[in-house]
Order: C-alpha cells, then structure tokens, then sequence
C-alpha cells in the first residue's frame, strides 16, 4: 500500500516538475504589440469591427490586415491611443462599422423572458445568467454593452438601458481632443 | 522480423482501432468533418500514440513491475500520458512553429482519446517487447489516420448528395460508418493466426 502510494506519488512529482520546468524553459513569447493593441480595446467583445473579438482585431492590425479606425465603442478616444501606439495619424471612425454610441447596459425584461437561452449562448463576455425555461438575468458589471444579444431574443424583452453613473461609478470625464482630419484641414484652410 | 510486419498489418488493417474495436469514436466522428483537419488529427494522433506506448511501456517494465505494482496501471499510464503530451506540446510550440501550427489544437485533445490508453494497455496484455509496443502504437495509429481520411472524403461527398430528407445529417454518418466498419470486417480474414 505504502509502497503504491509514494510511488505513484513519486511519478507525479516528477511529470509536475516537468512540466513547471518546460513551461519555464519553453516559454513562448507571444506577439507584444498585439498585446499593447488589445489592452487599449474596450474588450467589449462586440464584433462591430468585422472581427471575431477584440483580441483577433488587434491581431489583424498589428498584421496589417485592418485599419484602426474599426471600433466604434473604443471611440474617437480609442482611434487617437491607437494612433499614438502605432505612430499613425489618427483618423474618422469607419462608418461602415457603426457609430459612437454612448456606454448601454442590457436589461431583461424578467417578466416576459422565457428562458430560452439564445441569449446566453449569443454573449461573448458570459454576462447573462439562467437556464432552459428558467428566466435569465444580467449580470450587470460584466455587461460590456455589445448589443449581440438583441437579434436572438424570440420575445424581444432585452432592452438596452444608458448607464447612469451612480456615487461608485461616477468618475471625471475624460479630457476630449479634436481628432483634426485631413478633409477638415483642407476646409479650414478655404 | 515477420513478427513486427504482422503486428503491423494486424494494427492498421485487422484489428483496425476505429471500426473493429470501436476505440477513438469520437474524433472519428467529430473532426472528419473536413479532410484537412482529418489529416492533422491523423498526424498528431500518429505521434502521440506511438510516443505514450514507448512511454507507457518504459513505466510499465521500470517502475510497475519491479515494484509489484501491475494494479496501478490504468491510472499511471494516463498520468504519464498527459505528461508526455504536454510536455511535447511545449516543446513543439518552442521549437517549430511550423509543425505546431499543423498539430496545432489535436494535441492535447488527443491526451483524452480512448484509443491512446487502449494501445499502451493492450500492449501489457499482449506482453510486446520494446520494439513490438513502439510498432503496435504506430500501427495502430496509422490505422486510424487511415480510416480517418477515408471517412472524412467520403464526408465531403455525402455533403453534395442527394440524401433522403430522414436519413440527413448525422444518421447518414452513423450508417457510412457502420458500412465502412463491415467493409473493414472482410480483413479479418487476411491474417490467419
């Protein structure tokens, strides 16, 4: 029995040590401007970019492949750390990617939800809560706003609400600056 | 040497893990979908297999055995196992982006697979010497990367046929599958003894 147990035991040991050695030793550094791109993304997760999420957009635009004015919840504010990251002058939201809007909170409409879970399996932050044929709610601090939970609701009882700063929320606002675009300094210099 | 190319023939063709002894069903049936991902799961089923019986069979003769410990198999060959294919995963990950990217998400899939066990067991139960259980793994899953890619081209063209609207889906997988497996039957007479 003894025997059983500090030899398995010893097996484990080892395979664990192993493994905390080759992950040391092995380390593979991943890409870090993606890294610093995804951090300035408000990980709202939304899709709007025409990207799968945050992180295979900033991929896409430390490859090249998308341009950084493709995130409308990131806003003017987002496009302009962007710039400044990348060394590239800052530029209009796309439009084709939707607009600036401001921060919205999901709320279900607990009477009339018929759990049917579209909405869970439509969420990419996990925000929603319940079960088949149990109503749902959302959780509100993990709600990033992204809308994608709207379209699958059979009963339509999702509704976005705007945030309302409360005392724990409130904080100053952020100081704007005037995105000067190409066709704006041409009209200012007529 | 006869003995080694009859374990193999016996391995990929006779006793074909997927469609006679009904092992590894699951990727069978998940990732055929598409025929390049057949062929990864068939590459990196091929080097985890033949890797953890070497493995398995290093623990078995070194550490179970002289130990007296032959009960304990079941639960060391899964640990080892698990070890030695993550461990891999690193190695490849650090090494060669190129052969990572091919093997990419079926390695540590594969950890779990039922075949990978079954291979280092039987490979006790049928007393294989070193050599015999490095060859039993590879054959076996040389077996099931065939059967894999077979399974996956027909797939794709059950996709564009004209399939009665019951039978659509996955029940038509089922029964492919099913026929397949008789087919792979008829070996069972290839090699006598």
């Amino acid at each position: 029995m003894f025997v059983a147990a500090i030899a398995l035991g010893l097996l484990a040991g080892a395979s664990g040590l192993l493994l905390g050695f080759a992950a040391v030793r092995f380390k593979v550094e991943g890409d870090p401007i993606v890294e610093k791109i995804d951090a300035l993304l408000p990980q709202t997760q939304c899709g709007q970019c025409g990207f799968a999420g945050c992180r295979p957009y900033a991929e896409a635009i430390a490859a090249g492949e998308a341009d950084i004015n493709q995130c409308p919840p990131g806003g003017e504010n987002g496009v302009v750390a962007l710039a400044e990251l990348l060394g590239r002058d800052p530029k209009p939201l796309n439009p084709e990617n939707g607009t600036e809007k401001p921060k919205m909170l999901a709320v279900i409409d607990e009477q009339n939800c018929i759990g049917c879970t579209l909405c869970i399996q439509a969420c990419p932050v996990d925000a929603i809560l319940g079960a088949a044929k149990h109503m749902h709610t959302v959780i509100a601090k993990e709600c990033t706003g992204c809308e994608l939970c709207l379209p699958p609701c059979p009963v339509d009882c999702i509704q976005m609400q705007p945030v309302t700063p409360s005392i724990s929320t409130w904080k100053w606002t952020y100081p704007v600056a005037e995105v000067k675009t190409q066709s704006a300094a041409a009209e200012a210099a007529v | 040497m006869k003995e080694y190319a009859l374990i193999l023939i016996s391995t990929i063709l006779v006793n074909n893990y997927v469609l006679v002894k009904f092992l590894g069903l699951c990727p069978f049936m998940g990732v055929s979908r598409k025929l390049e991902t057949a062929m990864g799961m068939g590459l990196a089923t091929t080097f985890v297999l033949t890797l953890s019986s070497i493995c398995s069979y290093l623990t078995d003769h070194y550490l179970l055995m002289p130990l007296g410990l032959e009960y304990l198999r079941t639960i060391a060959f899964i640990l080892v196992i698990a070890v030695v294919v993550q461990f891999t995963e690193m190695v490849v990950h650090k090494t060669s982006p190129v052969l990572y990217q091919a093997l990419g998400i079926y390695l540590p899939l594969i950890t779990t697979n039922c075949a990978v066990l079954a291979a280092a067991l039987l490979n006790v139960q049928a007393r294989h010497d070193f050599i015999a259980s490095a060859l039993y793994g590879f054959g076996a899953a040389v077996g099931f990367s065939l059967v894999m890619i077979l399974f996956a081209a027909l797939r794709e063209r059950i996709v564009v046929a004209d399939v009665p609207v019951h039978f659509r889906g996955p029940a038509i997988t089922l029964i492919t599958a099913g026929l397949m497996s008789l087919a792979f039957m008829g070996f069972a007479g290839l090699v006598r003894g």
